[in-house]
């Protein structure tokens, strides 16, 4: 099998899972206990807040663990939300995790104004455009870092400078899920509030992830109770989720460098040779000036993005027609469609994400499936 | 016999290690995200999460489309009584909950209260039980929800469910329970107790943590407000990718939990009482805090008069117990539960909470008991009110001068 959908979810680096074996074992206490069965819990957690906070050069008090990317996404938006009782502006843009543009919408229903900016042919938001869609009474901004589905990677550092510039008060937040492990990625520098990130895209288990704040931001909390996280994330911690977070950041902060020109290498060998071997194919946000190294959104007209999929998956392998969280639905993504692909060619998308177990081997038995699925399929 | 002992399953339970076990595939090998509808990678993670969504159903004699997971019994917590709250505000908004609830679910009472919402916290008995007539004068044509747990988690006392259950029906009023102390300790059966909403979570029963469920009642249909908006996983009530090993393992929990629940609570219970009896027969002026019969087998809270539960955690360090809950266990206020059943300051703080389950052995209980009764006699031999107790002194006549 060659599986090349790590955008939905990467496979654990085994070095991960023996790193968090002991905690479901030996180690197994409950970090809030001051026996010694919680004090070797509590240590582990410690440890791979560290490590985490090492990878985003943050303090490790700007952590606040959660059960994964989704979560830290509704807190993030929440919490800000709840903290202003509902009101006020939100700015988010039309290429965002389904997670974000939901809780958003949610937010509107509660009685806030909402602006969804559009993004360009490449899918990247202009940061004139939320410039433009600023007002005094904006709380919020969030915007992706890097695209689930397309990996174009928006600026998000420059718009949040303008904000900062132009809206005392207000707070930026990006859903960097995409981003974390794979491409080096320093919270300061992007100049935003609040950051999420999720294990199961960097080699990490699933369902841990964190939301990283800004120490001067106040939060309401989504789930209260126990006052776990200092107060801010309640629920007892899933420490051996978390050690394994930890570990897989540790992983990621030494192989990037490594890593990046790697998988660099391979997209441009995938992407290189379909265009050659298919001209007519377009590969989205192509010419956008940042794009992760592991993701290919390809475009074929005439032909069914679904179908190729199903096609690929009896040759054995798996890839995807858009995010996860929407598969199946048989309806074109949303992102396609923002960067103003008409409908029928957005129905034809198909997405390729690599990883840290991907081979130049896995991307050529990819290429020639996929030139023979096409052909068989068009008329 | 392991050194520390661990007493303390109400803090957190082991793994049993068959669910880990079991769990193990569904990181490396078994990675899919059960979301992803397009390869068997995925599908493969949807069918072992249908799998564990069967297990714990059937655990609860519920169906499986009633079962939402969770990170935990604390969203579990947030997610049914904020979501009911917010959903059916529209019909009243008045909520109604015991004093001696985890706080999961006393602070999501808390900040619903500070949106508008009215709760009414019923105090308990002595022996920790909520009275049924107190908590039927406590409804009014606005209550929409009742949020009763099944086992405490400190004194393991198990509330009236099934009278609870049916006065709830009969007023037609929602019925929470948080059960995350119950569930595979005790029987429990959603339909014979007429529970609408019930909360589960993984590390309390030998499952993995960072896992938990919420049971939603289909007929009469139950409706919630989502806490986490997203790509619409868990049919619309709660997003976020299904953490299938997580899921597998409390579906094995489960499954275990229902093959061996009955025979495991006689054994658990044979060794609570040996260690009762154990302290009670070397030892004066022990209390039990909360029923005895209404009881989960694998808890015994006591007060040790004329000491500080603290200095006898340090002094029985080779066990691992707890003094309060283990969420608040790090203050050292006196434990709200205790002080709801009437334990006064003082004795709640002289009190231990002593957590028994699948791996306690009757070697360890008897350990035990001799590491307790040695130090619980040497803190009295150092404490002077012991020694005036002793000598026939009355300490709560004893005037004390300010210094």
């Amino acid at each position: 099998m060659v599986y090349l959908d790590h955008n939905a979810t990467s496979v654990v680096r085994p070095q991960v899972l023996e790193g968090m074996l002991p905690f479901f074992s030996e180690r197994f206490g409950n970090p809030a206990s001051v026996h010694g069965a919680g004090r070797a819990a509590r240590q582990g957690m410690d440890v791979a807040r560290r490590r985490l906070a090492a990878l985003l050069e943050v303090h490790e008090s700007q952590i606040i663990f959660t059960s994964g990317g989704t979560e830290a996404n509704v807190m993030a938006v929440f919490g800000c939300a709840a903290r202003h009782h509902f009101s006020g502006h939100l700015i988010t843009s039309a290429v965002e995790h389904a997670s974000v543009l939901q809780v958003c919408a949610g937010m509107e229903r509660r009685g806030m104004e909402l602006t969804v900016v559009g993004v360009d042919a490449d899918g990247r938001v202009r940061p004139e455009d939320v410039c433009s869609a600023l007002r005094e009474s904006t709380r919020l901004v969030s915007i992706m870092h890097a695209n689930n589905e397309t990996g174009v990677m928006q600026p998000v550092a420059e718009i949040a400078e303008l904000c900062r510039a132009r809206v005392p008060g207000i707070v930026v937040h990006t859903d960097a899920v995409q981003s974390v492990g794979k491409i080096p990625l320093c919270f300061e520098a992007l100049s935003v509030h609040m950051l999420s990130l999720s294990a199961h895209k960097l080699g990490g288990p699933k369902g841990v992830g964190a939301l990283v704040v800004d120490s001067a931001l106040l939060l309401e909390p989504l789930l209260v109770g126990g006052g776990q996280e200092r107060g801010r994330r309640s629920g007892t911690e899933n420490v051996p989720a978390i050690v394994g977070l930890g570990l897989a950041a540790e992983l990621a902060q030494h192989t990037m460098a490594e890593e990046q020109k790697r998988l660099r290498r391979l997209q441009q060998q995938l992407e290189s040779q379909i265009q050659n071997e298919r001209p007519d194919a377009l590969v989205m946000g192509q010419s956008a000036e940042q794009r992760l190294p592991n993701t290919t959104a390809l475009l074929v007209p005439g032909i069914h993005g679904e179908t190729v999929v199903m096609n690929l998956d009896l040759e054995g392998i798996a890839i995807s027609s858009g995010s996860a969280c929407a598969s199946g639905r048989g309806q074109p993504s949303h992102v396609p469609l923002a960067m103003g692909v008409t409908a029928e060619l957005a129905a034809s998308m198909v997405r390729v994400s690599m990883g840290w177990n991907t081979t130049s081997l896995d991307v050529e038995r990819f290429v020639r499936s996929f030139v023979t699925v096409i052909k068989r399929l068009q008329p | 016999m392991k050194h520390p002992i661990y007493m303390d399953y109400q803090g957190t339970t082991p793994m049993d290690p068959r669910v880990l076990e079991e769990m193990l595939p569904w990181f490396v090998e078994k990675f899919g995200n059960p979301a992803s509808r397009s390869h068997a990678y995925g599908w493969e993670a949807e069918q072992a999460v249908e799998k564990a969504r069967e297990q714990v159903a059937r655990l609860l004699g519920a169906d499986s489309r009633e079962i939402v997971f969770t990170s935990g019994a604390t969203e579990s917590d947030n997610l049914a009584i904020q979501g009911v709250a917010r959903f059916y505000q529209d019909k009243g908004r008045h909520l109604i909950t015991a004093v001696t609830e985890h706080k999961a679910v006393l602070d999501t009472c808390r900040h619903l209260e500070a949106d508008g919402f009215t709760v009414t916290y019923l105090p308990v008995q002595k022996d920790g039980l909520v009275a049924m007539d107190a908590l039927e004068a406590a409804m009014t044509d606005q209550t929409i929800l009742v949020s009763i747990m099944a086992g405490n988690n400190e004194i393991g006392v198990i509330q009236p469910l099934a009278e609870i259950g049916q006065l709830c029906r009969q007023k037609k009023v929602l019925f929470h329970c948080d059960a995350a102390q119950g569930v595979g300790k005790m029987a429990l059966d959603v339909e014979a107790m007429q529970i609408d909403l019930l909360s589960i979570s993984g590390h309390k029963m030998y499952g993995p943590k960072g896992v938990g469920a919420l049971y939603v009642r289909r007929r009469p249909r139950v409706r919630l407000k989502p806490l986490f908006h997203g790509g619409g996983h868990e049919r619309g009530m709660r997003s976020g990718t299904l953490p299938t090993p997580l899921l597998v393992g409390l579906g094995k929990a489960c499954e275990l939990a229902m093959q061996e629940m009955a025979e495991e609570n006689k054994r658990v219970l044979v060794l609570r009482e040996q260690l009762l009896q154990g302290i009670l027969s070397q030892l004066t002026h022990v209390e039990v805090n909360g029923s005895v019969e209404q009881r989960l087998p694998g808890n015994l809270n006591l007060s040790f008069g004329y000491v500080e539960g603290e200095s006898l955690m340090m002094a029985i360090k080779e066990v691992a117990v707890s003094s309060g809950s283990a969420c608040t266990s790090a203050s050292l206020e006196p434990s709200y539960v205790l002080r709801a059943l009437g334990v006064s300051e003082a004795q709640a703080h002289t009190s231990i909470r002593f957590g028994l389950g699948r791996f306690t052995t009757a070697e360890e209980v008897n350990f035990v008991v001799q590491t307790v009764v040695q130090a619980v006699n040497r803190l009295r031999e150092m404490s002077p009110l012991w020694e005036m107790a002793q000598s026939g002194i009355d300490i709560n006549s004893i005037q004390w001068d300010a210094h």
